[in-house]
């Protein structure tokens, strides 16, 4: 980023990131956005934690503490986590695979700035009447008769972001399956490609019963439908199945990329192949299958009755089989190696007894008849946020600083990222192992205050607390980020000094085509495999010649632009009459940006050959 | 060797045991401490799967531990490149699937037990079946075979299964009595039903009085939602029920103030608040708590302290005290004096001694 920064004017700088279709600038957009969300929504929690640090306390206000709580998980789950692993995925699965881009460029710069309209159009919600307050799952009968436009925020921004992930997610399969290497075998892939490939899959398949579901809800609460009005003989129970059909599949969309950071950080620094590769590629796929099967132990209390319920609760306790299989194989990866203890390994040794906990926790609230204790009491707050916190932010946390160097060329500084672990990991744990026990003691979630007498005081202070350490973690991780940049040391191909996959083969950052010539794959790990035969690089697999890439584009921006004027037509047109207006407006930008796409042939343009070899420094050594 | 292997498994169990106990909440309202036959099944359950867990953890952890200690980098050697092993992945596949069954086949079996409402269902049934009809921010329970209806608190005979009809009136809420049993939803379209029992030992121990709780997001005051059940012996009970049903009438005020009171009461309150047990009113018709046995209640609305100035307090500011609730705006507002008269008449109206 910065190298670019030197070069260019900052207008100019602008405009290549507003424009581009390379996937490690889109890379370095979704960091950004993602990082900007997840701090936004770790303020949100910050909120909550100190409304309830003691009992009766009035730090916000009942409504708002609704609002605070809604945008927190859908902050998190939508905005921050899928949009970080999107971030590391984009970097590093396309140089994993030894490819020049993805598939589709174009839609991929399109996923990124729909997600990213969707996400500001959500967060406006804070400054135009109020953010939705029905909590993250939107549950049909509170969300239908929340009042103000909060809710059609979550509905209009979840739609527009939801396409962007959509096709991002396609886009990833069809790369995976076309742009691989020569030499590169589907059982050559490094996990993290073959977790992203896998949650690419899940995420084909659970969004779209999100979309139709927040498609019906729009309907209803904008265009007077009665989807999910009982009187009218609508169906609440409906927006449950469809939410959680997406929404457990959903978490290990989440949890799964986040395997396959640990899986290469476990096996880089202990200097050793991952131990059972084949069972760690068919745990990762049967859990992608399984994820689909238990949607409905979210609803053991909703009354769908016993066949149902133990059907759901056996088939979620097989969940557990896979992730035993493979945290058992992460152990023997590190169990005779040479364990090198930096930053990215402490976050992956950290997540070992973190994720166990969330993992045991989950078998636990899968036993339907103890859930019914369990179920939305702070025992499921403390599970969901040890198995997301305990896995999917470590694993994001570990690989912000594992690949941060392959990124931007430089290092983060290591002193500062093992001081940042410890706070966050002491925080996180401090702040939620007390919460089993509050909701066993008979604390219900999404209260905005609790009433003293009840034992609850003491316990809540102590997870407040542990808030506050995580905060502190965040913050120095941003300083490390500044100073980093500020100082800007370059670091060379290989700067872990163990590299294993393709991206180590090339340089931090890699030219814009990653591979002057694409490598040839000998085997998993294939940058080890040269190094181990004593070679200084990868072997071409083709000879020098002209590369074809794709030329920047604005339409992306403009695809999405439109959709997000279109959504407040949508919200307002009842209210005043400009709202149609804006509404048809809106879709016009939308759809004469595609037509403009359609009818201009865009060929993009080639690297010759000639060029290519004077930067005899840059791309992979022939 | 084995004795002391021995030894530790039993000071494992007994540390847990101490913290198990040491931190199991309060009696009247913590899952940790059942106070019923269903609550304890399930507290067996969530015991035997802490157990496999915790074991779980301990391999997990000695495993994790080693690591860290033998196999830390000390100089450059490059280790020996392991491809896996069948041995132990097959281990590692089948102890956890073993360990599953251990948990699934009680799961299964209690998940059909706490299901079983055959007895409600069955004509002329003589069962105890109560109507729980959650509404925004307060309960209202029916006893369909007593004919009368009651507000806010539950009133539960000990030591027999009473069975449960449950649906919202608006959103959907949750009914939780963490003490005597898991929840279930309320759901706005369709009754779900189950059952509870009240153990009198336990129950007198929690001073015959748990907290129920919603546990279902539904609104600023979700957080508000609370109600009480009274566990009482079936004799006990019986006595509450005739009283109650003695209840034909609206009960007279005595005193000046309370007369005063019910004046008012008749003017402002009764349209939608009932004062008499037998409750003619669909459910749909009854959109505000029945005050019958208002004075012998523990808790204003639910939460506050049960005296006048909390209920004058409450009175002239619902909105205070829970956020949207439908009370707020629906009647005059009141001087001092016509709400000591309103209290004075609200808090005598008392079924019992």
């Amino acid at each position: 980023m910065s190298t670019i920064a030197q070069k260019k004017g900052f207008g100019a700088t602008l405009w290549d990131f507003l424009t581009t279709v390379d996937h490690k600038k889109i890379a370095i957009l979704y960091l950004i956005a993602g990082g900007f969300f997840f701090v936004v929504g770790g303020l949100e929690a910050v909120f909550i934690r100190i409304q309830l640090a003691i009992p009766n306390n009035d730090f916000v206000s009942a409504g708002a503490f609704n609002e605070i709580i809604t945008m927190h998980g859908t902050t998190m789950i939508f905005l921050a986590a899928m949009p970080l692993l999107f971030a590391f995925m984009n970097a590093v699965m396309p140089l994993q695979i030894g490819a020049r881009d993805v598939a589709f460029p174009f839609i991929n710069a399109l996923g990124f700035w729909l997600f990213f309209f969707g996400g500001v159009f959500l967060n406006l919600s804070w400054f135009l009447g109020g953010a939705p307050d029905a909590g993250w799952t939107s549950y049909a009968s509170l969300a239908i008769h929340s009042k103000g436009h909060g809710v059609d925020f979550y509905v209009l921004g979840l739609q527009i972001s939801g396409i962007g992930t959509l096709i991002g997610g396609i886009n990833f399969l069809v790369t995976i399956i076309n742009m691989r290497a020569p030499g590169m075998t589907y059982m050559r892939m490094p996990l993290f490609t073959w977790s992203t490939f896998v949650a690419s899959a899940m995420i084909l398949f659970a969004f779209p019963p999100l979309t139709v579901g927040l498609t019906l809800m729009m309907f209803d609460r904008l265009f007077g439908a009665n989807f999910f009005e009982v009187a009218m003989g609508g169906n609440t129970i409906i927006w449950e199945h469809l939410f959680w059909i997406f929404g457990h599949p959903e978490v290990y969309i989440l949890i799964l990329p986040a395997f396959g950071i640990f899986s290469e950080i476990f096996s880089l620094f202990s200097r050793k192949r991952l131990f059972g590769y084949s069972s760690m590629v068919f745990a990762t796929v049967l859990i992608g299958f399984l994820g689909f099967m238990v949607w409905a132990h979210h609803m053991f209390t909703a009354g769908l009755g016993p066949v149902a319920n133990a059907i759901f609760a056996v088939a979620t306790m097989a969940i557990g089989v896979p992730t035993g299989i493979k945290i058992f194989n992460w152990l023997f990866t590190m169990w005779g190696g040479s364990v090198k203890f930096t930053t990215p390994m402490y976050y992956a040794f950290g997540f070992i007894p973190s994720f166990v906990m969330g993992g045991v926790t989950g078998v636990m609230v899968a036993t339907a008849a103890a859930d019914y204790q369990y179920h939305d009491t702070y025992f499921v707050v403390a599970h969901f946020h040890y198995v997301i916190v305990g896995g999917v932010v470590l694993a994001i946390l570990a690989a912000t600083h594992l690949w941060w160097p392959k990124m931007f060329g430089t290092m983060l500084n290591e002193t500062l990222g093992k001081i940042t672990f410890w706070f966050f990991f002491i925080g996180f744990h401090l702040t939620f192992f007390i919460q089993h026990f509050l909701g066993l003691w008979g604390m219900p979630r999404r209260v905005f205050t609790y009433l003293p007498g009840q034992g609850f005081d003491a316990a809540n202070a102590v997870s407040s607390v542990g808030a506050a350490f995580m905060s502190i973690g965040v913050l120095i991780m941003l300083y490390n980020i500044i100073m980093t940049s500020v100082k800007n040391v370059k670091v060379g191909n290989d700067p872990w000094g163990d590299g294993r996959s393709l991206e180590w083969a090339i340089p931090s950052p890699p030219p814009f085509y990653n591979f002057k010539q694409l490598p040839l794959v000998r085997g998993l790990d294939a940058y080890w495999l040269e190094k181990m035969a004593g070679k200084k690089g990868m072997t071409p697999a083709e000879p020098l010649g002209d590369i074809h890439m794709p030329n920047s584009s604005f339409i992306p921006f403009m695809i999405s632009l439109g959709l997000f004027i279109a959504a407040f037509g949508a919200m307002y047109h009842r209210d005043h009459s400009w709202g149609m207006a804006v509404l048809i407006l809106g879709l016009l930008v939308t759809f004469g940006s595609m037509f403009l796409r359609s009818v201009k042939d865009d060929h993009g343009f080639h690297i010759h050959k000639e060029d290519l070899v004077d930067e005899s420094d840059k791309g992979v050594k022939a | 060797m084995k004795r002391l292997a021995k030894w530790r498994l039993i000071s494992l169990f007994a540390i847990l045991a101490l913290v198990l106990s040491g931190c199991s909440g309060e009696r009247f309202v913590s899952a940790l401490r059942p106070a019923g036959e269903v609550a304890d099944m399930q507290y067996d359950l969530m015991k035997l799967s802490t157990f496999v867990m915790v074991g779980v953890i301990v391999v997990v952890m000695i495993i994790f531990i080693i690591i860290f200690f033998r196999f830390r980098r000390k100089d450059e050697s490059i280790p020996k490149q392991v491809e896996g092993s069948h041995k132990l992945e097959i281990i590692w596949t089948v102890i956890p699937i073993l360990l599953l069954l251990i948990l699934a086949v009680p799961t299964v079996a209690t998940t059909f037990h706490l299901a079983d409402v055959s007895p409600m269902e069955k004509k002329n049934s003589k069962v105890l079946t109560i109507n729980v009809r959650s509404h925004l921010y307060w309960w209202d329970f029916e006893y369909p075979g007593q004919k009368l209806v009651t507000s806010q608190e539950l009133v539960v005979p000990t030591n027999e299964k009473v069975y449960f009809n449950l649906k919202s009136m608006d959103i959907k809420h949750s009914f939780w009595i963490p003490a005597v049993g898991g929840k279930l939803d309320t759901n706005t379209d369709n009754i779900n039903k189950f059952w509870l029992e009240f153990d009198d030992k336990r129950a007198n121990e929690a001073g015959n009085l748990f907290y129920g709780k919603c546990a279902e997001l539904c609104g600023p005051s979700h957080a508000l939602m609370d109600f009480k059940v009274k566990a009482i012996s079936r004799d006990k009970f019986d006595a509450w029920v005739t009283a109650m049903q003695g209840i034909k009438e609206p009960q007279k005020a005595q005193g000046d103030l309370a007369v005063q009171g019910q004046e008012l009461f008749n003017q402002s309150c009764i349209g939608c608040h009932a004062v008499t047990s037998e409750n003619k009113m669909p459910e749909t018709a009854r959109t505000a708590p029945n005050l019958t046995n208002f004075g012998d209640r523990s808790r204003v609305a639910g939460i506050l302290d049960h005296n006048k100035e909390k209920l004058k307090e409450w009175i002239s500011n619902p909105e205070t005290y829970k956020p949207g609730n439908l009370m707020t705006g629906k009647y005059p507002k009141m001087s001092d004096q016509q709400l000591d008269a309103l209290a004075e008449y609200l808090m005598g109206l008392k079924v019992q001694e």
